[in-house]
């Protein structure tokens, strides 16, 4: 046996995962608080006590991390245009794993200094221009950042020829140059960025958040848990040389707060006929619905869906279902207690993946054109996807997974929305992917196998 | 010499691609830097990969007929993204119908547009005037 421990510093819980990569099983996995305050370890500790009690002790060969804790990494990007370089460096640190607090495009006003300054960012991803295209945008917002005080590390990756001089402009800030996230019109080159933004991660955002008395208890890689979910997915999807893959897939982790999609497919068009707008998205997509959470953002899933939806899933009169929103929103360490608060999770669940997932998706519409029947598409056209991954508290401890589930899937209602038309739905009912992530990094044969193994298939 | 950049396609709901393509070739060829929308490009993508590219002209085509329709206010739309004075350019078939082109020309440059081509127009013309209105040379290694 040689047996590994994975850890998820995460906000509230701290989970650790046991595999044994000899026989490739998962031994167990236990969480408890969280305790970046005092001493991380402590929690840590707590929870390999909890584990220790089901695993008998361990002898851990290796222990590898990653953490959401002290707010994951916090970063404010600024790009030039809405839909073109500033989505490009949203899409970047997304993709890298952070928490994105806010997008701001064109020139920065003194305004959006201050507040740049007062939301404590952990990075500023600066970028805007393509290579040898506009240069006035990221200069002027370079030499406005640099009228105050450093703040956190800034990574320029906007038009090349400029580069340099935003350097020397931010004489005093810890700049780390890298390739432009859009170098020609429309070519995301998202990469280089988001390698940058793993490894400033690594080196000085973990001390600066109180984990490096972790570090000392682990061996190796921390990154930010998302960015270990995404290489979960990724793995999970390609497969290794040894070991294949299952294909193109669609993942979503339903929190408490917000609600995460991944994507793991090319998005091109399935359809004849069919032009591409917009910026092309990456083809290992993550979104952050900061709105959508099963308890703090209960409210954006009502806006979102309307009440009567939510209602008539549930067979709750909306007054009441009112009543019990309220009371989840309030009270946000509740779990369903009867049926009827059962019902109720049921629905919004429900409506939380459809909505998300929707956000996620591309959309096409039709077109009449002189010529006949157009179509234009924008995002990623998931329709062929066949694989939906699906984790989260609300989505793994119910016994209606499947139908849950369910509400990613393309909707007749909603020809537009490029969801996937249809598919198996897995489960990570052991709450693993993250650990699976980290263990890719060394083992990846393994890990995709033990998620092979872990992940369910839930039925409709 | 520095390349000059064109935002380059084919406005509205008008899919004629090979058009596109022709000029994409004749316009890189000669020189220039191009981004190239492609088909059904809308006023707004135009302006934003002039922006992002830091272009020297937008070069609008339509063969459809529906021109006229498609381009009205897109030189406002430039002043109001601070692309003030950038060159436009537009050409192909751009009204319904058989019309007299110089009333054709008309009405467009009142449009704001810096140079109207008709129909049937060889790739030549337009670069020639790009040449002239940005004030470059051909590349040497031309044979024109």
């Amino acid at each position: 046996m040689k047996p590994i421990l994975l850890i998820d510093f995460g906000s509230t819980y701290t989970k650790v995962t046991a595999v044994d990569v000899e026989n490739e099983t998962l031994l167990g996995t236990a969480s408890s608080y969280t305790t970046v305050q005092t001493d991380i370890g402590e929690g840590l500790q707590n929870a390999l006590n909890i584990l220790e009690q089901k695993t008998g002790k361990l002898e851990f060969a290796e222990r590898f991390a990653c953490s959401s804790a002290a707010g994951g990494l916090r970063m404010v990007t600024s790009g030039l245009v809405p839909e073109l370089t500033a989505e490009a460096a949203k899409q970047a640190s997304l993709g890298a794993g952070a928490k994105v607090i806010r997008v701001y495009s064109y020139e920065l006003t003194k305004a959006d200094v201050a507040e740049i300054v007062t939301s404590k960012p952990d990075m500023i991803l600066l970028t805007g221009g393509t290579d040898g295209g506009n240069s006035e945008c990221i200069l002027t917002n370079a030499k406005k950042l640099s009228k105050t005080e450093p703040i956190c590390p800034i990574v320029i990756a906007g038009n090349r020829n400029c580069a340099d001089e935003c350097e020397e402009l931010l004489e005093g800030w810890e700049t780390h140059v890298c390739e432009n996230v859009m170098p020609k019109f429309n070519e995301l080159n998202i990469e280089p960025a988001q390698h940058e933004i793993r490894q400033i991660f690594l080196d000085r955002i973990i001390q600066a958040k109180g984990l490096s008395k972790a570090s000392e208890l682990i061996s190796g890689i921390m990154m930010p848990t998302p960015a270990a979910m995404m290489a979960a997915m990724q793995l999970l999807a390609e497969g290794t040389a040894a070991e294949s893959g299952i294909g193109e897939l669609v993942a979503v982790d339903l929190g408490g707060a917000t609600t995460d999609v991944y994507s793991i497919a090319d998005g091109m068009p399935s359809q004849a006929n069919t032009i591409v707008k917009g910026l092309m998205e990456p083809y290992a997509k993550r979104t952050v619905e900061g709105d959508i959470g099963m308890r703090y953002s209960i409210w954006g899933i009502v806006d979102a869906a309307g009440i009567e939806r939510i209602s008539q899933l549930s067979g709750i009169e909306p007054e009441r279902a009112k009543e019990m929103i309220q009371f989840l929103s309030e009270n946000t360490e509740t779990l369903p207690a009867n049926e009827e608060w059962e019902n109720l999770d049921f629905a919004l669940a429900s409506m939380a993946v459809e909505t998300a997932v929707a956000r996620h998706a591309g959309t096409i519409e039709q077109v009449y054109t002189p010529m006949g029947l157009a179509y234009s598409q924008v995002g990623k056209d998931l329709t062929p996807v066949r694989r939906i991954i699906v984790t989260g508290g609300a989505i793994i401890h119910t016994k209606r997974t499947g139908e849950i589930a369910s509400h990613s899937l393309k909707d007749p209602g909603q020809p537009g929305s490029l969801r996937p038309a249809d598919a198996k739905f897995l489960v990570d009912r052991s709450y693993i992917l993250a650990a699976m992530g980290l263990l890719g990094q060394h083992y990846p044969d393994t890990a995709l196998r033990i998620m092979k193994k872990e992940l369910i298939e839930a039925y409709e | 010499m520095e390349k000059k950049t064109l935002v380059m396609g084919v406005i509205g709901a008008d899919v004629h691609a090979v058009g596109n393509k022709i000029l994409y070739h004749s316009f890189t060829a000669a020189g220039f830097n191009c981004v190239n929308l492609g088909v059904m490009v809308s006023q707004e993508e135009y302006i934003n990969a002039a922006i992002e590219s830091n272009a020297d002209a937008i070069v609008v085509s339509s063969l459809y007929g529906h021109g006229e329709l498609d381009c009205r206010g897109l030189r406002e739309k430039c002043d109001e993204a601070g692309l003030k004075g950038i060159l436009l350019y537009v050409g192909g078939n751009i009204v319904v119908g058989k019309q007299p082109f110089d009333e054709v020309e008309k009405r467009f440059k009142a449009m704001g547009f810096d140079r109207v081509f008709g129909p049937g127009t060889p790739p030549e013309t337009t670069i020639a005037a790009l040449y002239e209105d940005l004030g470059v040379e051909p590349p040497e290694e031309s044979e024109e």
